[in-house]
C-alpha cells in the first residue's frame, strides 16, 4: 500500500522547525506552534496505526523510485506505535518545558530544536533503509547535543564534550558497519538486505557484521555500554532530559529489534546469546547504579539503563510473547520515564537541589506531586494494575519457558531494586518533617502537574486497557517472528 | 588495490583510537576526524574498485564505478564535517568557561 501519510511525522515536525526558526522572539507563537505541530503529528500517527490495523503495512516509496533502490519509508505497526507514543510523550514534555525552561531558553530557539529531535525519532522509526537510519541517527543526535550544551553552565559543557565525542565514535563505526554490510551483500534496502542475508546464509562475515551493530546500537541505546548516559543525563533541564530518557535510548533499542528481527536472525546461537549476556548484564549495573546514588537525577538515570537491559533481554529471548512483551514494556517505558523525569525535575526545582538528604516532607504543601510521583514508581516497577505489569509478566513469562531461568531472576531481582531506589526517593522527599517551608520553595513546581496527571492517567490506562492495547502489540509481533510480510509489503508494493 | 586501502585505513584507525585515548581536547577531536577518514576510506573499498569511467553518464563508457558509496561518503561527509564543526566550537566554549588542561580535569562531581 503506497501511501503519503507515511512521510508526514516527519516533515510535519521539519517544517514546524523551520518555520519556528523565524519566530525567536515570539514565544507565544512558538508554544503554539510547537503544540500545533506536535498534535498534529500525534493525530497522523494515530491514524497510521489504526490503518496498519485495518489494512496492512503501509509503505512510501520515496521520489516513486521501486523498491530496492529508492528509499522505501514502511509503517508497520511496531514503527506506527512507536511514533504514536514518541508524539503523545513529546506532547506532555513540551508542556512541562513550557513551565519550567525560562525565557533565555526559549529565545535561543529550544522549541524548533526539540521538533528537529521529533523529525529526527519519527524519521529512524519509520525509515526502511540501513543509511537513511544513520542519517536520521544523526538528525536526532545533533539536535540532543545543542540541547544537551544549551545554557552553558559548567557542568553542560563538560557533559555534552563527553557526550558529543562518544556519539561521533559510535556513528564512525555505524558508517563502518553499513560499509561492511554493503559490502557483503551491495543492499542497503532493509527488506532487501533480509531476503540477501537469508539467500547468502549468515555466515562468519555476516554474524561479525550484525555484533558490530548490535555495538554500535548498544552505545546509541545504552545497553552495557552505558557508562556515557548516567552523567550526560543528569546536565541539561529537567524538561530537556525527560524528553532524553523518553525517546533516545528508545531509538536504539528500535534498531536492534529492527535489524534482529529482520535482518540478522539466522545465528540466534550466537548473536541473540551476546544480547542476553549484555541484557542481563545492564541489568545488574543499572540496579546496582540506582540503589547507589542519593542524588535524583543520578537514581532516575540509572533507571533508564535497567529498563534497557529488560526490553534487550526480551528481544534475545526472540520468541513471539516475548517480542509482544518487549514492544509493550517499550511503550510503557516511554511514557514511565517521561513521567518519573518531569516529577523528579518538579522536585528539584523545588527544593533547588538534587540531594535526597537535603529534601524533606514535601507531601504536606505538594500532595498532588507526591501522589502521581507514587504511582510512577509502582508503574516502573510493575505493580499489577498499572502499565510496567503486563509486560514484565509477558517478557518473564516467555523467558522463563525458553528455559533463561536465571536470567528471569536477575530480571525480578533488578524490578525489586528499581521500586527500591525509587521508593528510596519518593520517602525521602515527601515524608518526614518539613524542612522547607512554603516561602522557602525555590519553584511551585505546578506546572509539572498538567503534563504529570496526562501520563499519569496514560500509565494507568496503558495497565487497565492492557487487551485493548496488546491487540495492537500482537499484530506488531507477527510482523517482526514473521519478516516476509514486511519484505512483502516493501518489495511488492507497486 | 582493496587490500592496500584497507591497510591504510586501518593505520588511520590505529592513530585515530590512539589519539582519542589521549588527554587533549584537541588530540581527541583530531583522533575523531581520523576515525572518519578512515570510515570514508573503508566504505569506498569494500564495495569493490574496479576501473571504470566515472559515475557520469554523458561518458559513453561501457562500465562505470559503483555510485552508491561516493553518494554515501558525500552524504557522511557533510554531517561528520557539521559534527566537527559544533565540538571544536563546544571546546572552545567549555576551555573558556572551565579552563582545563587536559581531560582529566572535567571530572564531575565537585558542587555545581
Amino acid at each position: 500500500m503506497n501511501n503519503n501519510l507515511v512521510v508526514l511525522p516527519i516533515v510535519i515536525p521539519l517544517l514546524a522547525g523551520a518555520v519556528m526558526i523565524f519566530l525567536r522572539e515570539y514565544r507565544r507563537l512558538q508554544r503554539v506552534t510547537g503544540i500545533l505541530a506536535t498534535g498534529a503529528a500525534a493525530a497522523v500517527a494515530g491514524r497510521l496505526v489504526d490503518l496498519v490495523a485495518r489494512e496492512g503495512i503501509q509503505t512510501l516509496q520515496v521520489g516513486g523510485w521501486p523498491a530496492p533502490y529508492g528509499i522505501t519509508l514502511v509503517a508497520d505497526m511496531l514503527s506506527a506505535l512507536l511514533v504514536f507514543t514518541a508524539q503523545i510523550v513529546a506532547l506532555a514534555c513540551l508542556l512541562y518545558t513550557f513551565d519550567s525552561i525560562g525565557e533565555e531558553h526559549e529565545s535561543h530557539y529550544i522549541y524548533p530544536l526539540m521538533q528537529f529531535l521529533l523529525c529526527g525519532v519519527n524519521g529512524s522509526f519509520l525509515t526502511g533503509d540501513i543509511f537513511n537510519l544513520f542519517v536520521f541517527f544523526e538528525v536526532t543526535l545533533i539536535a540532543s547535543y545543542v540541547l544537551l550544551a544549551l545554557g552553558g553552565m559548567r557542568v553542560q559543557l563538560r557533559e555534552s564534550l563527553k557526550y558529543v565525542l562518544i556519539n561521533m565514535v559510535a556513528s564512525t563505526l555505524f558508517v563502518i558497519a553499513i560499509g561492511y554490510l554493503y559490502g557483503v551483500t551491495g543492499a542497503l534496502n532493509m527488506a532487501h538486505l533480509s531476503e540477501r542475508v537469508a539467500a547468502a546464509g549468515q555466515g562468519g562475515l555476516l554474524t561479525v557484521v550484525s555484533l558490530l551493530f548490535l555495538i554500535v546500537f548498544g552505545i546509541k541505546a545504552a545497553l552495557f555500554l552505558y557508562v556515557w548516559l548516567p552523567d550526560s543525563y543528569s546536565a541539561p533541564p529537567p524538561a530537556v532530559a525527560a524528553i532524553f530518557a523518553a525517546l533516545l535510548t528508545k531509538v536504539g533499542i528500535y534498531a536492534i529489534m529492527r535489524t534482529f528481527t529482520l535482518i540478522f536472525y539466522h545465528e540466534p546461537r550466537i548473536t541473540h546469546t551476546v544480547m542476553l549476556a549484555m541484557g542481563a548484564l545492564t541489568m545488574i549495573f543499572g540496579a546496582m547504579g540506582a540503589v547507589a546514588y542519593w542524588s535524583i537525577r543520578k537514581i532516575l538515570a540509572y533507571n533508564v539503563i535497567v529498563s534497557v537491559g529488560f526490553i534487550v533481554f526480551a528481544v534475545g529471548v526472540a520468541s513471539r510473547d516475548s517480542l509482544s512483551g518487549a514492544l509493550y514494556y517499550l511503550l510503557h517505558d516511554m511514557v514511565a520515564k517521561a513521567l518519573i523525569f518531569i516529577l523528579g525535575g518538579a522536585i528539584i526545582s523545588i527544593a533547588g537541589t538534587d540531594r535526597l538528604r537535603e529534601i524533606n516532607g514535601l507531601i504536606r504543601y505538594r500532595p498532588m506531586l507526591g501522589w502521581l510521583f507514587f504511582v510512577a514508581a509502582l508503574a516502573l516497577a510493575g505493580i499489577p494494575p498499572l502499565s510496567g505489569f503486563v509486560g514484565k509478566a509477558m517478557i518473564l513469562g516467555s523467558g522463563i519457558e525458553s528455559g533463561h531461568v536465571l536470567l528471569a531472576a536477575v530480571g525480578l531481582l533488578s524490578s525489586l531494586l528499581v521500586l527500591y531506589s525509587v521508593m528510596k526517593v519518593f520517602m525521602q522527599s515527601f515524608w518526614g518533617e518539613t524542612l522547607l517551608s512554603e516561602d522557602e520553595a525555590h519553584a511551585t513546581g505546578k506546572g509539572a502537574l498538567l503534563p504529570g496527571s496526562i501520563l499519569a492517567a496514560l500509565v494507568i490506562g496503558l495497565g487497565l486497557g492492557a487487551d485493548w492495547v496488546l491487540a495492537y502489540v500482537d499484530i506488531a509481533a507477527e510482523t517482526m517472528v514473521n519478516p516476509v510480510q514486511y519484505i512483502d509489503a516493501v518489495l511488492a508494493a507497486p | 588495490m582493496e587490500a592496500f586501502i584497507i591497510v591504510i585505513a586501518g593505520i588511520l584507525v590505529t592513530i585515530g583510537v590512539y589519539m582519542l585515548l589521549s588527554k587533549q581536547l584537541l588530540r581527541i577531536i583530531l583522533g575523531t576526524a581520523l576515525l572518519t577518514h578512515a570510515a570514508h576510506l573503508t566504505l569506498m573499498a569494500v564495495g569493490g574498485l574496479k576501473k571504470g569511467a566515472p559515475p557520469l553518464l554523458d561518458e559513453a563508457a561501457t562500465k562505470y564505478t559503483d555510485p552508491i558509496p561516493q553518494a554515501l561518503i558525500l552524504t557522511s561527509i557533510v554531517i561528520s564535517f557539521a559534527l566537527t564543526a559544533f565540538v571544536l566550537v563546544l571546546g572552545y566554549r567549555a576551555y573558556v568557561r572551565i579552563r582545563f588542561e587536559d581531560m582529566q580535569q572535567l571530572k564531575g562531581y565537585e558542587d555545581e
